[in-house]
Protein backbone atom coordinates (compact mmCIF):
# COMPACT_ATOMS: atom_id res chain seq x y z
CA UNK A 1 0.00 0.00 0.00
CA UNK A 2 1.55 3.22 -1.15
CA UNK A 3 0.47 6.39 0.60
CA UNK A 4 1.11 8.65 -2.38
CA UNK A 5 -1.22 7.01 -4.91
CA UNK A 6 -4.85 7.17 -3.81
CA UNK A 7 -6.09 3.63 -4.11
CA UNK A 8 -9.70 2.75 -4.62
CA UNK A 9 -11.40 1.60 -1.44
CA UNK A 10 -12.34 -2.08 -1.35
CA UNK A 11 -16.08 -2.73 -1.02
CA UNK A 12 -16.39 -4.68 2.25
CA UNK A 13 -18.95 -7.42 2.68
CA UNK A 14 -21.14 -7.36 5.76
CA UNK A 15 -24.58 -8.64 6.62
CA UNK A 16 -27.24 -6.10 7.59
CA UNK A 17 -27.08 -7.02 11.25
CA UNK A 18 -23.41 -6.12 11.44
CA UNK A 19 -23.63 -3.14 9.05
CA UNK A 20 -26.35 -1.53 11.18
CA UNK A 21 -24.18 -1.94 14.29
CA UNK A 22 -21.29 -0.04 12.66
CA UNK A 23 -22.16 3.27 14.29
CA UNK A 24 -18.61 4.47 14.95
CA UNK A 25 -16.96 6.45 12.17
CA UNK A 26 -13.46 7.88 11.90
CA UNK A 27 -10.89 9.45 9.57
CA UNK A 28 -7.25 8.47 9.33
CA UNK A 29 -5.94 11.95 8.53
CA UNK A 30 -6.93 15.57 9.18
CA UNK A 31 -7.28 16.28 5.47
CA UNK A 32 -10.81 17.47 4.64
CA UNK A 33 -10.93 15.06 1.73
CA UNK A 34 -9.65 12.09 3.73
CA UNK A 35 -12.03 9.14 3.47
CA UNK A 36 -14.48 8.51 6.29
CA UNK A 37 -14.56 4.95 7.55
CA UNK A 38 -17.24 3.08 9.41
CA UNK A 39 -15.86 0.59 11.85
CA UNK A 40 -17.36 -2.88 11.47
CA UNK A 41 -17.79 -4.55 14.87
CA UNK A 42 -15.84 -7.61 13.66
CA UNK A 43 -12.80 -5.38 13.20
CA UNK A 44 -12.49 -3.89 9.74
CA UNK A 45 -12.80 -0.36 8.41
CA UNK A 46 -15.32 0.21 5.63
CA UNK A 47 -15.45 3.24 3.37
CA UNK A 48 -17.40 1.30 0.76
CA UNK A 49 -19.57 -1.82 0.91
CA UNK A 50 -21.18 -4.19 -1.56
CA UNK A 51 -24.49 -5.62 -0.37
CA UNK A 52 -27.27 -7.74 -1.80
CA UNK A 53 -30.79 -8.52 -0.79
CA UNK A 54 -34.45 -8.18 -1.59
CA UNK A 55 -35.69 -4.69 -2.30
CA UNK A 56 -39.03 -4.86 -0.51
CA UNK A 57 -40.19 -1.25 -0.41
CA UNK A 58 -39.34 2.03 -2.05
CA UNK A 59 -40.72 5.41 -1.04
CA UNK A 60 -40.07 8.99 -2.05
CA UNK A 61 -39.55 10.63 1.34
CA UNK A 62 -38.30 13.95 -0.08
CA UNK A 63 -40.04 17.26 0.52
CA UNK A 64 -39.02 19.66 -2.23
CA UNK A 65 -37.05 17.29 -4.39
CA UNK A 66 -37.09 13.56 -4.90
CA UNK A 67 -35.38 11.61 -2.12
CA UNK A 68 -35.92 7.88 -2.29
CA UNK A 69 -35.64 5.38 0.50
CA UNK A 70 -35.25 1.69 -0.22
CA UNK A 71 -35.49 -1.21 2.20
CA UNK A 72 -33.17 -4.07 1.26
CA UNK A 73 -33.60 -7.24 3.25
CA UNK A 74 -30.85 -9.83 3.66
CA UNK A 75 -31.12 -13.05 5.71
CA UNK A 76 -30.07 -11.19 8.88
CA UNK A 77 -31.80 -7.82 8.73
CA UNK A 78 -32.57 -4.73 6.67
CA UNK A 79 -30.32 -2.22 4.94
CA UNK A 80 -31.76 1.27 4.49
CA UNK A 81 -30.57 3.11 1.43
CA UNK A 82 -31.28 6.74 0.52
CA UNK A 83 -30.76 8.28 -2.91
CA UNK A 84 -31.47 11.80 -4.12
CA UNK A 85 -30.47 14.22 -6.84
CA UNK A 86 -26.74 13.55 -6.42
CA UNK A 87 -27.26 9.85 -7.13
CA UNK A 88 -29.37 10.15 -10.30
CA UNK A 89 -28.81 6.60 -11.53
CA UNK A 90 -29.55 4.94 -8.19
CA UNK A 91 -32.53 7.25 -7.74
CA UNK A 92 -34.02 6.19 -11.04
CA UNK A 93 -33.56 2.52 -10.16
CA UNK A 94 -35.44 3.03 -6.89
CA UNK A 95 -38.13 5.08 -8.64
CA UNK A 96 -38.70 2.48 -11.32
CA UNK A 97 -38.08 -0.79 -9.48
CA UNK A 98 -40.96 -3.18 -9.05
CA UNK A 99 -40.75 -4.67 -5.60
CA UNK A 100 -39.94 -7.24 -4.50
CA UNK A 101 -36.74 -7.63 -6.51
CA UNK A 102 -33.24 -8.88 -5.82
CA UNK A 103 -30.73 -6.05 -5.94
CA UNK A 104 -27.06 -5.47 -5.31
CA UNK A 105 -25.80 -2.10 -4.11
CA UNK A 106 -22.34 -0.57 -4.17
CA UNK A 107 -22.32 2.29 -1.72
CA UNK A 108 -20.92 4.18 1.22
CA UNK A 109 -21.96 3.77 4.84
CA UNK A 110 -23.51 6.90 6.35
CA UNK A 111 -24.46 7.48 9.97
CA UNK A 112 -26.92 9.97 11.39
CA UNK A 113 -28.16 10.70 14.86
CA UNK A 114 -31.88 10.55 15.54
CA UNK A 115 -33.77 13.00 17.76
CA UNK A 116 -33.67 10.35 20.46
CA UNK A 117 -29.89 10.26 20.29
CA UNK A 118 -29.60 6.88 18.59
CA UNK A 119 -27.11 6.50 15.75
CA UNK A 120 -28.59 4.98 12.61
CA UNK A 121 -26.52 3.57 9.79
CA UNK A 122 -27.65 3.80 6.20
CA UNK A 123 -26.24 3.23 2.77
CA UNK A 124 -25.66 5.95 0.17
CA UNK A 125 -25.66 4.11 -3.14
CA UNK A 126 -23.12 4.59 -5.91
CA UNK A 127 -25.03 2.09 -8.00
CA UNK A 128 -28.02 -0.21 -7.57
CA UNK A 129 -28.54 -3.17 -9.89
CA UNK A 130 -31.54 -5.43 -10.25
CA UNK A 131 -30.03 -8.94 -10.26
CA UNK A 132 -31.06 -12.59 -10.21
CA UNK A 133 -31.37 -14.91 -7.20
CA UNK A 134 -28.11 -16.68 -8.02
CA UNK A 135 -26.15 -13.43 -7.66
CA UNK A 136 -27.87 -12.67 -4.35
CA UNK A 137 -27.07 -16.19 -3.08
CA UNK A 138 -23.46 -15.90 -4.15
CA UNK A 139 -23.24 -12.69 -2.13
CA UNK A 140 -24.67 -14.44 0.95
CA UNK A 141 -21.96 -17.11 0.83
CA UNK A 142 -19.21 -14.61 0.04
CA UNK A 143 -20.33 -12.30 2.86
CA UNK A 144 -20.50 -15.26 5.24
CA UNK A 145 -16.92 -16.15 4.36
CA UNK A 146 -15.59 -12.58 4.72
CA UNK A 147 -17.38 -12.21 8.06
CA UNK A 148 -15.83 -15.46 9.31
CA UNK A 149 -12.41 -14.23 8.12
CA UNK A 150 -12.83 -11.12 10.24
CA UNK A 151 -14.08 -12.99 13.29
CA UNK A 152 -11.15 -15.38 12.99
CA UNK A 153 -8.65 -12.53 12.63
CA UNK A 154 -10.24 -10.81 15.63
CA UNK A 155 -9.68 -13.81 17.86
CA UNK A 156 -6.45 -14.56 15.99
CA UNK A 157 -4.95 -11.28 17.11
CA UNK A 158 -4.06 -13.47 20.09
CA UNK A 159 -3.47 -16.79 18.28
CA UNK A 160 -1.68 -15.11 15.31
CA UNK A 161 -3.57 -16.68 12.43
CA UNK A 162 -3.44 -14.16 9.61
CA UNK A 163 -6.77 -13.73 7.82
CA UNK A 164 -7.03 -15.18 4.33
CA UNK A 165 -5.48 -12.75 1.87
CA UNK A 166 -5.72 -9.95 4.39
CA UNK A 167 -3.27 -7.76 6.13
CA UNK A 168 -2.78 -9.21 9.60
CA UNK A 169 -1.34 -6.06 11.11
CA UNK A 170 -4.16 -3.85 9.82
CA UNK A 171 -6.74 -6.41 10.94
CA UNK A 172 -5.26 -6.31 14.43
CA UNK A 173 -5.47 -2.54 14.48
CA UNK A 174 -9.18 -2.42 13.63
CA UNK A 175 -9.97 -5.37 15.85
CA UNK A 176 -8.42 -3.45 18.73
CA UNK A 177 -10.43 -0.37 17.77
CA UNK A 178 -13.65 -2.39 17.57
CA UNK A 179 -12.88 -3.96 20.91
CA UNK A 180 -12.58 -0.50 22.47
CA UNK A 181 -15.54 1.09 20.70
CA UNK A 182 -18.08 -1.72 20.81
CA UNK A 183 -16.82 -4.55 23.00
CA UNK A 184 -18.66 -6.73 20.48
CA UNK A 185 -20.32 -10.06 21.10
CA UNK A 186 -18.70 -11.84 18.15
CA UNK A 187 -20.90 -14.91 18.52
CA UNK A 188 -23.87 -12.76 17.41
CA UNK A 189 -22.24 -12.27 14.03
CA UNK A 190 -21.16 -15.87 13.75
CA UNK A 191 -24.72 -16.98 14.53
CA UNK A 192 -26.00 -14.58 11.85
CA UNK A 193 -23.64 -16.23 9.37
CA UNK A 194 -24.89 -19.67 10.32
CA UNK A 195 -28.56 -18.77 10.01
CA UNK A 196 -27.96 -17.00 6.67
CA UNK A 197 -26.30 -20.11 5.28
CA UNK A 198 -28.96 -22.40 6.72
CA UNK A 199 -31.58 -20.25 4.97
CA UNK A 200 -29.79 -20.84 1.70
CA UNK A 201 -29.69 -24.58 2.23
CA UNK A 202 -33.38 -24.79 3.04
CA UNK A 203 -34.18 -22.63 0.00
CA UNK A 204 -32.17 -25.02 -2.13
CA UNK A 205 -34.02 -27.98 -0.61
CA UNK A 206 -37.37 -26.37 -1.33
CA UNK A 207 -36.37 -25.74 -4.92
CA UNK A 208 -35.37 -29.38 -5.28
CA UNK A 209 -38.67 -30.46 -3.73
CA UNK A 210 -40.57 -28.16 -6.08
CA UNK A 211 -38.78 -29.62 -9.08
CA UNK A 212 -39.40 -33.22 -8.01
CA UNK B 1 36.07 -19.87 4.32
CA UNK B 2 35.63 -16.48 5.90
CA UNK B 3 33.08 -14.03 4.67
CA UNK B 4 35.74 -11.76 3.19
CA UNK B 5 37.43 -14.67 1.46
CA UNK B 6 34.11 -15.63 -0.14
CA UNK B 7 33.63 -12.12 -1.45
CA UNK B 8 37.20 -12.10 -2.70
CA UNK B 9 36.67 -15.36 -4.59
CA UNK B 10 33.48 -14.00 -6.17
CA UNK B 11 35.16 -10.81 -7.27
CA UNK B 12 38.14 -12.75 -8.58
CA UNK B 13 35.85 -14.88 -10.72
CA UNK B 14 34.19 -11.82 -12.16
CA UNK B 15 37.53 -10.45 -13.36
CA UNK B 16 39.41 -13.68 -14.08
CA UNK B 17 39.08 -13.14 -17.85
CA UNK B 18 40.06 -9.53 -17.90
CA UNK B 19 42.55 -8.81 -15.11
CA UNK B 20 45.56 -10.52 -13.65
CA UNK B 21 44.73 -10.16 -10.00
CA UNK B 22 44.87 -12.76 -7.26
CA UNK B 23 42.30 -13.71 -4.66
CA UNK B 24 44.72 -12.80 -1.86
CA UNK B 25 45.22 -9.31 -3.16
CA UNK B 26 41.46 -8.78 -3.38
CA UNK B 27 40.98 -10.14 0.09
CA UNK B 28 43.60 -7.87 1.58
CA UNK B 29 42.02 -4.83 -0.09
CA UNK B 30 38.67 -5.84 1.37
CA UNK B 31 40.30 -6.39 4.73
CA UNK B 32 41.75 -2.86 4.70
CA UNK B 33 38.42 -1.26 3.94
CA UNK B 34 36.39 -3.35 6.34
CA UNK B 35 38.75 -3.55 9.34
CA UNK B 36 40.67 -0.30 9.17
CA UNK B 37 38.17 2.02 7.59
CA UNK B 38 35.00 0.48 8.99
CA UNK B 39 33.33 0.27 5.61
CA UNK B 40 30.45 -2.24 5.46
CA UNK B 41 31.48 -5.29 3.48
CA UNK B 42 28.95 -4.77 0.65
CA UNK B 43 30.16 -1.23 0.16
CA UNK B 44 33.78 -2.37 0.32
CA UNK B 45 33.16 -4.96 -2.34
CA UNK B 46 31.39 -2.42 -4.50
CA UNK B 47 34.26 0.00 -4.24
CA UNK B 48 36.84 -2.64 -5.13
CA UNK B 49 34.79 -3.82 -8.09
CA UNK B 50 34.64 -0.21 -9.28
CA UNK B 51 38.40 0.08 -9.08
CA UNK B 52 38.91 -3.08 -11.12
CA UNK B 53 36.29 -2.01 -13.64
CA UNK B 54 38.33 1.14 -14.23
CA UNK B 55 41.53 -0.83 -14.55
CA UNK B 56 39.97 -3.25 -17.01
CA UNK B 57 38.14 -0.44 -18.83
CA UNK B 58 34.84 -2.26 -18.42
CA UNK B 59 31.29 -1.16 -17.58
CA UNK B 60 29.47 -2.58 -14.62
CA UNK B 61 26.97 -4.22 -16.92
CA UNK B 62 29.76 -6.06 -18.71
CA UNK B 63 30.44 -7.88 -15.49
CA UNK B 64 29.25 -11.40 -15.25
CA UNK B 65 28.01 -12.51 -11.88
CA UNK B 66 30.68 -15.16 -11.81
CA UNK B 67 28.25 -17.99 -11.96
CA UNK B 68 24.83 -17.55 -13.50
CA UNK B 69 21.83 -19.68 -12.95
CA UNK B 70 19.51 -21.41 -15.40
CA UNK B 71 16.03 -20.11 -14.89
CA UNK B 72 12.52 -20.22 -16.25
CA UNK B 73 10.78 -17.00 -17.18
CA UNK B 74 8.24 -17.43 -14.39
CA UNK B 75 11.11 -17.59 -11.86
CA UNK B 76 12.13 -14.01 -12.51
CA UNK B 77 11.13 -12.21 -9.36
CA UNK B 78 13.98 -9.85 -8.49
CA UNK B 79 15.99 -7.19 -10.32
CA UNK B 80 19.72 -7.36 -11.02
CA UNK B 81 20.03 -11.11 -11.17
CA UNK B 82 22.23 -12.86 -13.70
CA UNK B 83 20.41 -15.68 -15.40
CA UNK B 84 20.62 -18.15 -18.28
CA UNK B 85 17.37 -18.73 -20.14
CA UNK B 86 16.18 -20.82 -23.07
CA UNK B 87 13.52 -18.81 -24.81
CA UNK B 88 11.63 -18.18 -28.01
CA UNK B 89 11.36 -14.67 -29.44
CA UNK B 90 7.61 -14.14 -29.31
CA UNK B 91 7.48 -10.58 -30.53
CA UNK B 92 9.80 -7.80 -31.66
CA UNK B 93 8.81 -4.18 -31.14
CA UNK B 94 10.06 -0.93 -32.60
CA UNK B 95 12.85 0.44 -30.34
CA UNK B 96 12.04 3.99 -29.23
CA UNK B 97 15.64 5.03 -28.59
CA UNK B 98 18.89 4.80 -30.55
CA UNK B 99 20.60 3.17 -27.60
CA UNK B 100 18.35 0.11 -28.00
CA UNK B 101 19.15 -2.38 -30.76
CA UNK B 102 16.17 -4.66 -30.21
CA UNK B 103 13.23 -4.80 -27.83
CA UNK B 104 10.43 -7.33 -27.61
CA UNK B 105 9.00 -10.31 -25.84
CA UNK B 106 10.70 -13.59 -24.95
CA UNK B 107 8.85 -16.65 -23.73
CA UNK B 108 9.24 -20.18 -22.48
CA UNK B 109 6.82 -22.80 -21.16
CA UNK B 110 6.25 -20.79 -18.00
CA UNK B 111 5.44 -17.38 -19.42
CA UNK B 112 6.73 -14.32 -21.21
CA UNK B 113 9.07 -11.48 -20.34
CA UNK B 114 10.11 -8.26 -22.05
CA UNK B 115 13.71 -8.00 -23.23
CA UNK B 116 15.97 -5.13 -24.21
CA UNK B 117 19.19 -5.49 -26.18
CA UNK B 118 21.53 -2.52 -26.06
CA UNK B 119 23.00 -1.15 -29.27
CA UNK B 120 26.48 -0.72 -27.80
CA UNK B 121 26.60 -4.40 -26.81
CA UNK B 122 26.90 -5.27 -30.53
CA UNK B 123 25.16 -8.61 -30.20
CA UNK B 124 23.81 -10.62 -33.13
CA UNK B 125 20.26 -9.95 -34.30
CA UNK B 126 17.50 -12.02 -32.69
CA UNK B 127 14.83 -13.29 -35.05
CA UNK B 128 11.15 -13.55 -34.28
CA UNK B 129 10.00 -17.15 -33.80
CA UNK B 130 13.53 -18.50 -33.23
CA UNK B 131 14.63 -20.23 -30.02
CA UNK B 132 17.82 -19.17 -28.26
CA UNK B 133 19.95 -20.11 -25.31
CA UNK B 134 20.83 -16.80 -23.68
CA UNK B 135 23.53 -16.95 -21.03
CA UNK B 136 24.19 -14.02 -18.76
CA UNK B 137 21.12 -11.84 -19.11
CA UNK B 138 20.37 -9.39 -16.30
CA UNK B 139 16.93 -8.94 -14.82
CA UNK B 140 15.42 -5.52 -14.28
CA UNK B 141 12.28 -4.23 -12.70
CA UNK B 142 10.05 -1.28 -13.49
CA UNK B 143 6.84 -0.62 -11.55
CA UNK B 144 6.59 -4.20 -10.42
CA UNK B 145 7.11 -5.68 -13.87
CA UNK B 146 10.27 -7.58 -14.69
CA UNK B 147 12.31 -7.59 -17.86
CA UNK B 148 15.67 -8.93 -18.96
CA UNK B 149 18.52 -7.03 -20.53
CA UNK B 150 21.02 -8.49 -22.94
CA UNK B 151 24.47 -6.95 -22.55
CA UNK B 152 27.92 -7.41 -24.01
CA UNK B 153 28.63 -10.24 -21.56
CA UNK B 154 25.59 -12.18 -22.80
CA UNK B 155 26.20 -15.15 -25.05
CA UNK B 156 23.57 -16.00 -27.64
CA UNK B 157 23.23 -19.43 -29.17
CA UNK B 158 20.43 -20.20 -31.59
CA UNK B 159 18.88 -23.61 -30.97
CA UNK B 160 17.43 -25.73 -33.73
CA UNK B 161 14.26 -26.50 -31.84
CA UNK B 162 10.86 -25.07 -31.05
CA UNK B 163 9.20 -24.52 -27.73
CA UNK B 164 5.65 -23.94 -26.62
CA UNK B 165 5.30 -20.54 -24.99
CA UNK B 166 3.02 -20.70 -21.99
CA UNK B 167 0.70 -17.93 -21.03
CA UNK B 168 1.14 -16.14 -17.76
CA UNK B 169 -2.43 -14.98 -17.63
CA UNK B 170 -3.80 -13.59 -14.44
CA UNK B 171 -7.19 -14.80 -13.27
CA UNK B 172 -9.29 -12.55 -11.06
CA UNK B 173 -12.85 -12.63 -9.87
CA UNK B 174 -15.27 -10.51 -7.93
CA UNK B 175 -18.28 -8.27 -8.22
CA UNK B 176 -18.11 -5.65 -10.95
CA UNK B 177 -18.48 -2.61 -8.69
CA UNK B 178 -17.62 0.21 -11.07
CA UNK B 179 -17.38 1.12 -14.72
CA UNK B 180 -14.91 3.96 -15.14
CA UNK B 181 -15.07 6.95 -17.47
CA UNK B 182 -13.81 6.29 -20.96
CA UNK B 183 -15.98 3.17 -21.20
CA UNK B 184 -18.74 2.29 -23.66
CA UNK B 185 -18.77 3.59 -27.20
CA UNK B 186 -15.53 5.47 -27.74
CA UNK B 187 -13.63 6.93 -30.68
CA UNK B 188 -9.98 6.25 -31.36
CA UNK B 189 -7.43 8.19 -33.37
CA UNK B 190 -7.14 6.66 -36.87
CA UNK B 191 -3.48 7.68 -37.33
CA UNK B 192 -1.22 4.73 -37.92
CA UNK B 193 -0.07 3.05 -34.67
CA UNK B 194 -1.83 5.71 -32.58
CA UNK B 195 -5.20 4.32 -31.38
CA UNK B 196 -5.41 6.92 -28.60
CA UNK B 197 -8.93 7.47 -27.28
CA UNK B 198 -10.29 10.84 -28.42
CA UNK B 199 -11.51 13.43 -25.94
CA UNK B 200 -14.21 15.60 -27.55
CA UNK B 201 -13.01 14.55 -30.98
CA UNK B 202 -9.38 15.43 -30.26
CA UNK B 203 -6.38 13.15 -30.09
CA UNK B 204 -3.79 14.37 -27.60
CA UNK B 205 -1.10 13.67 -30.21
CA UNK B 206 -2.74 14.40 -33.57
CA UNK B 207 -5.39 17.04 -32.74
CA UNK B 208 -8.81 17.05 -34.41
CA UNK B 209 -9.28 13.81 -36.33
CA UNK B 210 -12.14 11.77 -37.73
CA UNK B 211 -12.22 9.08 -35.06
CA UNK B 212 -13.00 5.41 -35.45
CA UNK B 213 -15.66 3.86 -33.21
CA UNK B 214 -14.68 1.18 -30.74
CA UNK B 215 -16.14 -0.48 -27.64
CA UNK B 216 -14.32 -0.71 -24.36
CA UNK B 217 -15.07 -1.12 -20.67
CA UNK B 218 -12.69 -0.14 -17.91
CA UNK B 219 -14.16 -1.91 -14.93
CA UNK B 220 -13.33 -2.71 -11.34
CA UNK B 221 -13.71 -6.23 -9.97
CA UNK B 222 -13.86 -6.35 -6.18
CA UNK B 223 -13.86 -9.52 -4.08
CA UNK B 224 -14.13 -7.80 -0.71
CA UNK B 225 -10.39 -8.16 -0.08
CA UNK B 226 -8.85 -6.34 -3.01
CA UNK B 227 -9.78 -4.68 -6.26
CA UNK B 228 -8.65 -5.55 -9.78
CA UNK B 229 -8.90 -3.02 -12.56
CA UNK B 230 -9.89 -4.73 -15.75
CA UNK B 231 -10.09 -3.69 -19.39
CA UNK B 232 -12.54 -5.34 -21.76
CA UNK B 233 -11.71 -4.76 -25.42
CA UNK B 234 -14.34 -4.65 -28.18
CA UNK B 235 -14.71 -8.41 -28.42
CA UNK B 236 -14.97 -9.02 -24.68
CA UNK B 237 -17.21 -5.99 -24.19
CA UNK B 238 -19.60 -7.43 -26.78
CA UNK B 239 -19.48 -10.78 -25.01
CA UNK B 240 -19.96 -9.19 -21.58
CA UNK B 241 -22.83 -6.87 -22.47
CA UNK B 242 -24.45 -8.53 -25.48
CA UNK B 243 -24.22 -5.19 -27.30
CA UNK B 244 -22.33 -5.26 -30.58
CA UNK B 245 -20.40 -2.32 -31.99
CA UNK B 246 -23.06 -1.86 -34.72
CA UNK B 247 -25.89 -1.88 -32.17
CA UNK B 248 -23.99 0.55 -29.97
CA UNK B 249 -23.56 2.96 -32.90
CA UNK B 250 -27.29 2.71 -33.71
CA UNK B 251 -28.20 3.36 -30.08
CA UNK B 252 -25.96 6.42 -30.02
CA UNK B 253 -27.33 7.66 -33.34
CA UNK B 254 -30.96 7.34 -32.15
CA UNK B 255 -30.21 9.16 -28.92
CA UNK B 256 -27.77 11.63 -30.50
CA UNK B 257 -25.51 10.78 -27.55
CA UNK B 258 -22.85 8.11 -27.03
CA UNK B 259 -23.46 8.07 -23.26
CA UNK B 260 -26.61 5.96 -23.69
CA UNK B 261 -24.40 3.02 -24.57
CA UNK B 262 -22.44 2.98 -21.32
CA UNK B 263 -25.62 3.61 -19.34
CA UNK B 264 -27.19 0.53 -20.89
CA UNK B 265 -24.01 -1.44 -20.16
CA UNK B 266 -24.02 -0.37 -16.53
CA UNK B 267 -27.54 -1.71 -16.16
CA UNK B 268 -26.58 -5.06 -17.64
CA UNK B 269 -23.29 -5.80 -15.90
CA UNK B 270 -22.75 -3.71 -12.73
CA UNK B 271 -23.26 -5.49 -9.42
CA UNK B 272 -22.82 -8.97 -10.91
CA UNK B 273 -20.00 -11.44 -10.32
CA UNK B 274 -17.44 -12.31 -12.96
CA UNK B 275 -14.22 -14.24 -13.34
CA UNK B 276 -11.88 -12.96 -16.02
CA UNK B 277 -8.43 -13.97 -17.16
CA UNK B 278 -5.85 -12.48 -19.45
CA UNK B 279 -2.46 -10.83 -19.50
CA UNK B 280 -1.73 -7.85 -17.28
CA UNK B 281 -0.84 -4.45 -18.66
CA UNK B 282 0.36 -2.13 -15.93
CA UNK B 283 -2.31 -2.21 -13.28
CA UNK B 284 -4.95 -3.63 -15.62
CA UNK B 285 -5.93 -7.20 -16.36
CA UNK B 286 -6.94 -7.49 -20.02
CA UNK B 287 -10.06 -9.63 -19.96
CA UNK B 288 -9.64 -12.17 -22.74
CA UNK B 289 -11.78 -14.82 -21.09
CA UNK B 290 -14.91 -13.91 -19.20
CA UNK B 291 -17.16 -16.08 -17.10
CA UNK B 292 -20.31 -14.88 -15.40
CA UNK B 293 -20.49 -16.41 -11.93
CA UNK B 294 -23.89 -17.62 -10.83
CA UNK B 295 -25.14 -19.52 -7.82
CA UNK B 296 -22.60 -20.26 -5.07
CA UNK B 297 -21.08 -23.71 -4.91
CA UNK B 298 -19.43 -23.68 -1.51
CA UNK B 299 -22.25 -22.81 0.90
CA UNK B 300 -21.89 -26.11 2.73
CA UNK B 301 -18.14 -25.73 3.24
CA UNK B 302 -18.60 -22.24 4.70
CA UNK B 303 -21.44 -23.46 6.92
CA UNK B 304 -19.22 -26.21 8.31
CA UNK B 305 -16.49 -23.65 8.91
CA UNK B 306 -18.91 -21.34 10.74
CA UNK B 307 -20.25 -24.14 12.94
CA UNK B 308 -16.75 -25.23 13.90
CA UNK B 309 -15.74 -21.77 15.12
Amino acid sequence: MSASVPTREVARRAFATEFNDATYTFKESDDDRAPVYSLLPTGQRANRVFVAGTLTETEDVGNDSEYWRGRIVDPTGTFFTYAGQYQPEATSVLREAETPAYVTVVGKPRTYETDEGDVNVSLRPESISVVDGATRNRWVVETAERTLDRIEAFGGAASKTPPEGGDAVAADEYAAMADTQYDPELSTYRDAVISALEDLESEADEELAAEA
Amino acid sequence: MTDLREHAVDVHEQFSDSLDVGVDEIESRLETLVSEYRVPVDEARRSIVSTYLDEADMDREDLSGGSTESASVADIDAPEEWLDVTVKVVDLWEPNADSIAQVGLLGDETGTVKFTKWAKSELPELEEGAVYRLEGVVTDEYQGRFSVKLNSATTIEELDTDLEVGDDDTEVEGALVDIQSGSGLIKRCPEEDCTRVLQNGRCSEHGDVEGEFDLRIKGVLDDGIEIHETIFNQESTEELTGISLEEAQEMAMDALDTEVVVEEMRETVLGRYYRVSGPTLGRYVLANDIERLGAPTDAERVLIRARSM
